[in-house]
């Protein structure tokens, strides 16, 4: 009952909403057409132009025609990850295993091992990340204590034709670069630099 | 005439009167891609390629046509597997077999005979139109109902209900334009029109009945089963007819769609728009409304008629299609209402006012 009552007040207003030439609604068909017509033909008049070469770019659509052509990407977007290297070239992560405790999609896989130098006291044997699973929150870049792990490398087509695949593990994270050409240390400069 | 004109010319007109819907139909189907991509300031397909070029996304449809024969042939176990075959092959057959009455053009003059530009220049071709596209109602239903599939008959049911709706509707405007033009054969209709007011103005069938052709059209898309109308097939959620096919099956219901497309523009041209009829065109050359003229062979004045029938279509196919990507899909009760209660008194009134005016002025 009340359910039907309101319905029939929706329906009324509705129609008191609606004025008696757009209930004849073939006007309002007209208008329609004449609204989609204006684009047919602006966007044929420049589909025209680009086919014989006249103009580069249409103006007026937005797509992006996408493995060719590749949106800018924010500084800030959060893409694959990276690990980052020392000076000497062997991995910054102490394998602490915050990354892996904080990580909620429970992608990251490290296993420890002892370090090779008196001042490092663990390394990662193995550092997988399961990227079928990672939502890209970024969690375990803002809990390294080293900043040794970054989503910076403007990588975001990633794929592989197995579940295997998706698991990354430490070489491959290790030889990624960052996309932007700032080196390692002209980061942590700019970090250091915004932190204060 | 001879036995040997005769027959090629027959063959000739058949396979191009076979030809054109179907070429049409294709294009249609690419249009469907195409212009509705330029509609919505998209770009469309574009990623099938041939020798590296897209060639305006036609590739495409070469693919899909390859991807509809190689996919599987689906019937199912419990559907009845004669009637689930022959159903996509009905609804193709009656909306290829009303070409036949279409007339492409006038007449050319071949070895001094003269060939009528229709393949069966039938006395009642417009009644054959009718009859036709009602029939062609059976393949949707007997594609529901062989199925065995609940929400596959629902949408034959649909489909049935609403193609009756719009019959008597469809049926109804013509006998308007009959009464307007007094004749039933497709060929006359058109001569009928090439007529001109003050000397100028072309004597079309849309001048006549402005608000015939209105609901012919309304109800010709309806016919075609395509949005704002497409509840028998609802794709994209509903669920129609063709669910349990897939496909060249498929393929064939999706084409006849476009076929009637195609010959709901061919009859609304024929009936409303001068059908080949180019205005101030006579049989020997262009008669311009401010005096003079323009001498043109006879054989070229046809020829250039047929080329007009088939602009004149293509037009209206884009309008169907235009239409199509603008409007939304009607509820069901909105159709019916549209149907029954609107479009049925307005032309059973345009009957009357027709018929009244066609008395008075003889
Ligand atoms: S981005 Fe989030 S989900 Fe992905 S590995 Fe880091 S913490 Fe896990
Ligand atoms: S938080 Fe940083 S240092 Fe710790 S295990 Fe992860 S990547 Fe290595």
């Amino acid at each position: 009952m009340a359910v039907q009552n309101i319905i029939k007040v929706a329906a009324r207003r509705r129609e008191a909403t609606l004025g008696f030439w757009e209930r004849v609604y073939i006007f309002e068909v007209v208008r329609g057409l004449w609204i989609t017509t204006e684009h047919f033909v602006g966007n044929l008049y420049y589909h025209i132009l680009k086919l014989f070469g006249i103009i580069k770019v249409h103006p007026l659509t937005p797509t992006i025609q996408y493995p060719e052509e590749q949106r800018t990407l924010a500084p800030r977007l959060r893409t694959l990850h990276r690990l980052v290297r020392r000076e000497d070239g062997s991995p910054r992560c102490v394998a602490c295993m915050m990354c892996e405790t904080v990580c909620p999609a429970l992608c990251i896989k490290i296993v420890a091992a002892e370090g090779d130098k008196p001042q490092i006291e663990k390394r990662p044997k193995s550092f997988d990340i399961d990227m079928g699973r990672c939502i890209f929150c970024g969690y375990c870049v803002e809990a390294c204590p080293e900043d040794a792990i970054r989503m910076d490398t403007g990588i975001l087509d990633i794929a592989a034709y197995s579940r295997e695949g998706m698991v990354l593990d430490i070489d491959t994270l290790l030889s990624l670069q960052p996309a932007q050409r700032r080196t390692d240390k002209e980061v942590d400069e700019l970090q250091r630099r915004l932190l204060q | 005439m001879n036995a040997v004109l005769y027959w090629t010319s027959t063959i000739a007109k058949s396979a191009y009167i076979l030809v054109f819907p179907l070429t049409l139909a294709f294009f249609l189907a690419w249009a469907e891609r195409k212009q509705s991509a330029v509609m919505q300031d998209r770009i469309g397909a574009n990623r099938a390629k041939f020798l590296g070029r897209p060639f305006l996304g036609l590739v495409h449809m070469v693919c899909d046509a390859v991807k509809m024969f190689v996919k599987e042939d689906f019937v199912p176990d419990s559907g009845h597997r004669v009637l689930h075959t022959l159903a996509p092959f009905l609804a193709m057959f009656f909306a290829l077999i009303t070409f036949a009455v279409i007339p492409f053009g006038y007449q050319l003059t071949i070895a001094g005979e003269t060939i009528g530009l229709q393949v069966a220049d039938l006395n009642v071709g417009i009644l054959f139109i009718f009859a036709m596209a009602s029939l062609g109602v059976y393949g949707m239903v007997l594609a529901g109902w062989s199925s065995n599939n609940n929400y596959a008959l629902l949408g034959g049911i649909r489909a049935s209900a609403q193609m009756i709706s719009y019959e008597i509707c469809i049926g109804m405007t013509i006998i308007g334009a009959i009464l307007a033009l007094g004749t039933l054969s497709m060929q006359d209709l058109v001569i009928r029109q090439g007529y001109h007011y003050f000397g100028w103005l072309p004597r079309w069938g849309v001048l006549l009945q402005p608000l015939g052709f209105l609901l012919f059209f309304i109800a010709g898309i309806a016919e075609t089963k395509r949005v704002p109308f497409d509840m028998p097939e609802g794709e994209s959620e509903i669920i129609g007819f063709n669910l349990e096919y897939s496909s060249m099956k498929f393929a064939m219901f999706l084409f006849t769609d476009f076929i009637e497309t195609v010959l709901i523009a061919a009859v609304t041209v024929t009936l409303f728009f001068g059908g080949w009829q180019i205005p101030w065109l006579f049989e020997s050359g262009f008669v311009w409304p401010w005096g003079g003229g323009w001498e043109i062979h006879p054989n070229v004045v046809n020829i250039l008629r047929m080329a007009a029938f088939a602009a004149k279509v293509t037009f209206f196919c884009w309008l169907m299609m235009a239409i199509r990507w603008t409007l939304p899909r009607f509820r069901y009760d909105q159709l019916m209402d549209l149907g029954w209660k609107w479009l049925l008194p307005l032309s059973l009134a345009n009957i009357v006012v027709t018929a009244l005016v066609v008395l008075l002025v003889n």
